[in-house]
């Protein structure tokens, strides 16, 4: 008997410890990058242009703004409409659905690297584009397409069936019902798919550094080079002399992420509610 | 013409859900086009099985970075699993409802936070602590493990907390009725029954251990020697590709090509395995 309580207890305490870990680990990380990154973070780290003396984030987050807006505007309409097919078009049992799930995830398991190789080969070398945000942007969109799709679906099949079979009711085509009823309903799902993929796209680096290149500099076109704020971080460890860029960078990467977060629960809290 | 237009938008949205068939077409297309080639040129044994990494004297093996993926993969595993199943199980059946609502939102907060941030911190805080407790340059498998044990506990966390959940509760209830306590009806009723489920987020762990790049390249070293211990320095599949894409030409390209295939045959065979066993829990 003395045993078993012994055993319970054990396991109790082990179970608390690993939370407590998990939790502690979150808690160090970024206390210490704030810790020692919030000194770094000056007015000369957001100057318009970057030189050698004064390696600026500004560019970089311009950089990531357009790439995250350009992989969302390829991704996002491609992601909402094969969703669209596979709830509310596809008849059950279809091989065509079986197959688009299977793909999709398998992109979701590929590794980013994976895919920055994939861009350079298709986009570069046989499209001829260079280094280039649309190129990064393409190599991007796809690597969040399952998301899109995975997140998208979920949503649309939480509609209730009543909403479809009202408007089916009230004489409008499965088109109508689909845009004026089916997406509006689902759209905080949807909106939670997007930051997620937000996310992700602020936080890749291994799949952008061979499509969308390291310029640093505030990109003029479409098909210009242009590093993120995680390129940007990787290339400055590259280079080996700006630990305190580094941290500065690493401190506006994790505020963008909590914040994202944070938009995430309280979508999922309206959800809920709803 | 109301009619014509539905026609039209059933055959777009046909369209766009096979975009993500084609996007697996075309990335099976280019890699296998890209880097069979090598593999030919340079002989199977010789490409898989070859010890030696030198690009300049036209050697091309990459057993090396073969185990050393294996290695910190595995490392990764044996730190990271553990404390992953135990905080899914606390999430799922020890946490009282107030903690849950700070937990949960930590756990997601660790999965979404950029790998080159974490590859920064364990180069900032691992492989320094590394240095001064055995010697050493620090930069080291050991260092690349603990770096992955963190970064796969979210995956772990998440995909085991979904499988204990989906537990039936009569298990619990059951064992409870036959006099066991709490724990020991969670431990030894709930999760043997959570098994498959608990093993698909184990999977998944290994899929991101080996797919994950820049934080290795940051904390590991990158020699492309077989790794002798924990402590000597090591190089993945993935930052073999990373560290010289930059520069290589020809057969060199050709078979980095060659090793993201490698990769890319590793991660199918992880992600049939997670199917299967996804499929058998029912998640």
């Amino acid at each position: 008997m003395k045993c078993a309580k012994a055993q319970s207890c054990f396991l109790r305490g082990a179970v608390f410890l690993a939370a407590g870990l998990t939790v502690g680990i979150l808690v160090f990380l970024i206390g210490y990058i704030l810790f020692k990154g919030v000194p770094h973070i000056t007015p000369a780290l957001f100057s318009l242009r970057y030189h050698t003396q004064n390696v600026s984030l500004f560019p970089a987050m311009i950089s990531t703004v357009i790439m995250t807006a350009l992989s969302l505007l390829i991704a996002v309409p491609f992601g909402v409409c094969s969703a669209v097919y596979l709830v509310e078009y596809a008849s059950r049992g279809n091989r065509l659905v079986a197959v688009v799930r299977i793909t999709a995830e398998t992109l979701s398991g590929i590794p980013s690297i994976v895919y920055g190789l994939f861009g350079y080969l298709l986009f570069l070398l046989t499209l001829g584009w260079g280094y280039s945000l649309l190129a990064g942007a393409m190599t991007l969109s796809v690597m969040i397409l399952p998301l899109m799709l995975r997140t998208t679906e979920e949503a649309l099949k939480s509609v209730p069936d009543s909403y479809r079979e009202g408007s089916f009711g009230l004489g409008a085509g499965r088109l109508r019902t689909v845009f004026r009823l089916v997406l509006p309903a689902a759209l905080p799902g949807i909106l939670s798919g997007i930051i997620l993929s937000v996310g992700r796209i602020v936080g890749e680096t291994a799949a952008l550094i061979y499509t969308a290149g390291t310029v640093a500099h505030i990109p003029d076109n479409l098909f210009s080079s242009a590093r993120t704020m995680s390129v940007h971080m990787y290339v400055l460890w590259n280079e080996g002399f700006h630990t305190g860029q580094s941290y500065a960078t690493a401190v506006v990467l994790l505020v963008v992420v909590i914040a994202l977060n944070a938009l995430s629960a309280l979508i999922a809290r309206k959800i809920v509610r709803n | 013409m109301r009619k014509h237009r539905e026609r039209l938008m059933q055959g777009v949205f046909l369209l766009c859900a096979c975009v993500s068939i084609l996007a697996v077409a075309l990335i099976c297309f280019f890699l296998f086009a890209g880097g069979l080639p090598a593999i030919g040129k340079i002989g199977v044994p010789e490409f898989l099985a070859g010890i030696r990494w030198k690009p300049s004297n036209d050697l091309y093996g990459i057993l090396p970075m073969i185990l050393g993926s294996i290695c910190v993969t595995a490392g990764a595993l044996v730190l990271g699993v553990p404390a992953g199943i135990l905080t899914a199980a606390f999430l799922a059946r020890f946490c009282p409802n107030a903690l849950y609502r700070l937990v949960k939102p930590a756990v997601d907060l660790l999965a979404g936070i950029p790998s080159v941030v974490y590859g920064f911190f364990g180069l900032m805080v691992i492989v320094p602590a590394i240095r001064a407790l055995w010697g050493g340059s620090g930069k080291s498998m050991l260092a690349a493990s603990v770096m992955l044990g963190i970064m796969i506990l979210p995956t772990v966390i998440g995909v085991s907390e979904s499988a204990i959940r989906a537990v039936p509760e009569s298990y619990y209830e059951g064992s409870l009725a036959l006099g066991a306590s709490h724990e020991r009806s969670v431990f030894c009723c709930v999760l043997p029954a959570a098994r498959s489920g608990i093993l698909a987020a184990v999977i998944l762990g290994v899929g991101r251990a080996v797919g994950e790049t820049m934080a290795v390249i940051m904390v590991a070293g990158n020699q492309a020697v077989i790794p002798s211990g924990p402590l000597s320095g090591l190089r993945t599949l993935t930052a073999n590709i990373v560290l010289e894409m930059g520069y290589a030409a020809d057969l060199h390209r050709q078979a980095l090509i060659a090793t993201a295939v490698v990769l890319f045959v590793f991660i199918l065979i992880i992600n049939l395995v997670f199917s299967i066993l996804k499929r058998r829990s029912a998640l």
